[in-house]
C-alpha cells in the first residue's frame, strides 16, 4: 500500500507541475495562437533564478523567488508579445500564416534564451538542498510535499482568476471567438498579451518549483515542452481545464511507469498520444 | 512570377549551374583535406533543407521530424554498413525514412496542422528513446561502431543525393502533385472539393521528402566511428534546416540552397570556438528574418533589384 501511496503522491506532484506548464502553453496556443517551442526555456529561466537567489549571499527562500521568477517571466512574456508577436500578427494575412510564423519565431527565441543561459551558467547539472528530510511515515521528502501544496494553491487561484474576474471572462471569451470578443468591447491585443505573459509566468513558477526538487541544467527545457505539447493535445487544443486534467494524467502515468522502468516513460507518453490521435483526436475536453 | 521570362537569363543560369556542378565533381581531385569535408557538410544541410522545404513550403505544414529521419539513417548505417555495400545501405536508409514517414503521415496528416507539428516535434525524442531501450534490452550497450567510408566516398555519395534531392524537388514542384500541394496550402477544403485526394497527396510527398533525410544521415554516419542515440538524434538537425530555409527564402529552390550554404559556412567558422555564441546569433537572425525578410534573403535581393531597375516590375 505504501508503494501505491508514494506513486500517487509523486504522480500528483509531477502531474501538478506538468499541469502548470501545460496550462501556460494552452493559454499561449489556445488564445494567443503561438505554438511556443521556447516555453520550456522559461521554465529553465525560472529554475535558474531560484537557484541563483538561493545560493547567493542573499540566500532567498525558494518560495519567495517563486514569485520573483513568475513576475520576471511574466514581464518578458508581455514585452515579447507586445513587440514581436503583435507585429507578426499585424503583418500576417491570415491566422494560419500567423501560426506558422509565430512558431518559427519561437524557434528563434528558443535559441536566444537557451544560449544566453549557457553563456552565463554553462551546461553542467546544478542543484541545491532544500527541505530534504522525509516526513514521518512517508517516503516522500518534505520539499515534494511543499511543491505539491504550492501547485494546488496556484491551480485554485488560477481557476478562480479565470472564472470569477473580468479579465478571466475576457480571456475565456477570446478563447471561444476572438473577433466577437473584440466586438463586445474586449481589448483583444491586451488580452492576448496577458495570456502569453501568463503562460510564461506559469512556466517560470513551474521552473522555480522544479529547481527545489530536481537537479537543473540549461538544456532542461525541451523535454518539458514536449510533455506539455502532448498534454495540450490530450486535454484538447485550447482547453485550459483539459490541460490541467491531462497534466495530472500524464504525471500519474509517469510515476507509475517510472516505478517499474524509468527509461520507458517517454515511450509510454507516446503510446497514449498515438492511441489518442487514433481514437479521439480532439482530446478529453475538446469540442 | 516573372512575366518576361528571358531565355538568355535562363541559359546563363543553366550554364552557371553546370559550372558549379563540374567544380563540385572535380573538387576532391583538386584539393585534399578540409575542403571536401566542409562541402560534404554543406551538402548535407542542402539536402535536409531542400527536403524540408519540399513539403513545408507549398502546404504550410511544419514538420519538426527532420532530425528523426536523419538519425534513423545513422542507425541504418551502423547496422548494415560493412556486410552490405555502401550504396545499398544508403538506399535502405531512404526506404526506412519513407516507411516511418508514411506511418507518421497516415496517423497525423488527416488532422489539423497543429497535431502534425506537435507529433513530429516529439518524434525525435521518441525514436531516440526507443533505440536506447532496444539497445539496452538486446545488445546491452549504449552506442555502436560504424564501418567507416573514405572522405571521397562520403563526398560523392552526398553530392549524388543532393543533386537527386534537387531534381526530385524540382520535378515535384512542376508536376500535378506539386500543383495539388500548392492548392492544399492555399485552401485545403477547396482542394478536396476539386477532386484532390488531400491526405494521400500530403502523406506521399512527406514520405518522399523523408527519403533524402534518411539517406543524408546514413552517409554522415559513415564518417563517424561511433554513434549513440544522443549523437544521432539531435534537435539541431531539425531546427537548423528550418532556419536555413527561412533565411534563404522558400519561394524557390535556390533560396534553401543559399541559406544552407551560408549558415553551414558561418557555423564552421564559429562552432568550434564559440558554439553558444553561434547558436545565439542563429536565433537572433531567425527572428529578424521572420520579421523583416518574409521572403528570405533571396526575396530581399529580388526586391532591391526590382527597385534598382526602376520598380516597373512587381517583386516576385
Amino acid at each position: 500500500m505504501t508503494v501505491l501511496r508514494d506513486i500517487i503522491i509523486t504522480g500528483l506532484l509531477l502531474g501538478g507541475i506538468y499541469a502548470l506548464v501545460s496550462v501556460g502553453l494552452s493559454l499561449q496556443y489556445g488564445v494567443a495562437r503561438v505554438l511556443n517551442i521556447s516555453h520550456g526555456e522559461f521554465i529553465m529561466v525560472g529554475a535558474f533564478i531560484t537557484y541563483v537567489l538561493f545560493t547567493s549571499s542573499a540566500n532567498i527562500h525558494p518560495l519567495i523567488s517563486l514569485v520573483i521568477a513568475g513576475l520576471f517571466t511574466f514581464i518578458i512574456g508581455w514585452a515579447l508579445h507586445s513587440t514581436l508577436f503583435r507585429r507578426l500578427m499585424d503583418t500576417s494575412p491570415s491566422m494560419e500564416i500567423f501560426e506558422g510564423k509565430s512558431m518559427l519565431a519561437s524557434f528563434g527565441l528558443y535559441y536566444v534564451v537557451q544560449n544566453i543561459a549557457r553563456i552565463i551558467w554553462g551546461s553542467e547539472n546544478r542543484g541545491f538542498v532544500f527541505l530534504n528530510r522525509t516526513v514521518t511515515g512517508a517516503q516522500i521528502p518534505l520539499n515534494r510535499l511543499v511543491a505539491l501544496a504550492v501547485v494546488i494553491v496556484i491551480a485554485v487561484a488560477f481557476y478562480l482568476f479565470l472564472s470569477r474576474t473580468r479579465m478571466g471572462k475576457a480571456i475565456r471569451a477570446s478563447t471561444q471567438d476572438r473577433t466577437t470578443a473584440g466586438l463586445m468591447g474586449v481589448n483583444i491585443h491586451h488580452v492576448l498579451a496577458i495570456c502569453f505573459a501568463l503562460g510564461l509566468g506559469l512556466a517560470g513558477i513551474a521552473g522555480s518549483l522544479i529547481s527545489t526538487i530536481l537537479a537543473i541544467q540549461t538544456s532542461m527545457g525541451l523535454s518539458y515542452v514536449v510533455i506539455a505539447m502532448i498534454v495540450v493535445v490530450l486535454g484538447g487544443l485550447g482547453s485550459i481545464t483539459g490541460a490541467m486534467i491531462g497534466g495530472l494524467i500524464l504525471g500519474l502515468v509517469s510515476a507509475l511507469v517510472t516505478y517499474f522502468q524509468p527509461s520507458m516513460t517517454m515511450i509510454a507518453y507516446y503510446v497514449i498520444f498515438i492511441i489518442l490521435l487514433l481514437v479521439r483526436p480532439k482530446g478529453i475536453m475538446g469540442r | 512570377m516573372k512575366i518576361n521570362n528571358l531565355s538568355t537569363t535562363r541559359w546563363v543560369g543553366l550554364g552557371l549551374l553546370l559550372v558549379v556542378l563540374v567544380v563540385l565533381v572535380l573538387l576532391p581531385t583538386i584539393t585534399e583535406g578540409y575542403l571536401p569535408v566542409l562541402v560534404t557538410d554543406i551538402l548535407k544541410f542542402v539536402i535536409l533543407t531542400v527536403a524540408w522545404v519540399l513539403f513545408a513550403a507549398p502546404t504550410g505544414y511544419m514538420s519538426l521530424a527532420t532530425g528523426a529521419f536523419y538519425g534513423l539513417g545513422f542507425y541504418i548505417a551502423a547496422v548494415f554498413n560493412g556486410p552490405v555495400p555502401f550504396p545499398i545501405v544508403i538506399i535502405i536508409a531512404g526506404i526506412a525514412g519513407f516507411v516511418v514517414a508514411l506511418l507518421v503521415g497516415a496517423l497525423t496528416l488527416r488532422l489539423r496542422a497543429a497535431y502534425f507539428c506537435i507529433f513530429t516535434f516529439a518524434l525525435v525524442l521518441l525514436i531516440s528513446n526507443v533505440v536506447l531501450e532496444v539497445e539496452r534490452l538486446v545488445t546491452q550497450t549504449r552506442g555502436r561502431f560504424v564501418e567507416t567510408e573514405t572522405v571521397e566516398a562520403a563526398y560523392y555519395a552526398m553530392l549524388i543525393i543532393a543533386v537527386l534531392t534537387l531534381v526530385v524537388a524540382w520535378l515535384i514542384r512542376r508536376s500535378r502533385h506539386g500543383l495539388a500541394l500548392q492548392s492544399i496550402g492555399e485552401h485545403e477544403e477547396a482542394a478536396a472539393h476539386s477532386g484532390i485526394n488531400v491526405t494521400r497527396t500530403k502523406v506521399l510527398v512527406f514520405a518522399v521528402s523523408s527519403v533524402f533525410m534518411g539517406m543524408a544521415g546514413a552517409i554522415i554516419a559513415t564518417r563517424r566511428a561511433y554513434i549513440d542515440p544522443g549523437i544521432a538524434f539531435s534537435m539541431n538537425n531539425t531546427f537548423l534546416p528550418v532556419l536555413m530555409a527561412m533565411f534563404g527564402g522558400m519561394g524557390n529552390l535556390l533560396g534553401p540552397v543559399i541559406g544552407a550554404a551560408i549558415f553551414t559556412y558561418i557555423g564552421e567558422l564559429l562552432l568550434t570556438r564559440f558554439p553558444d555564441l553561434y547558436m545565439l546569433i542563429f536565433g537572433v537572425v531567425l527572428i529578424l528574418a521572420i520579421l523583416f525578410m518574409p521572403n528570405g534573403i533571396l526575396g530581399l535581393g529580388q526586391q532591391i533589384w526590382a527597385k534598382l531597375r526602376g520598380g516597373r516590375r512587381a517583386p516576385a
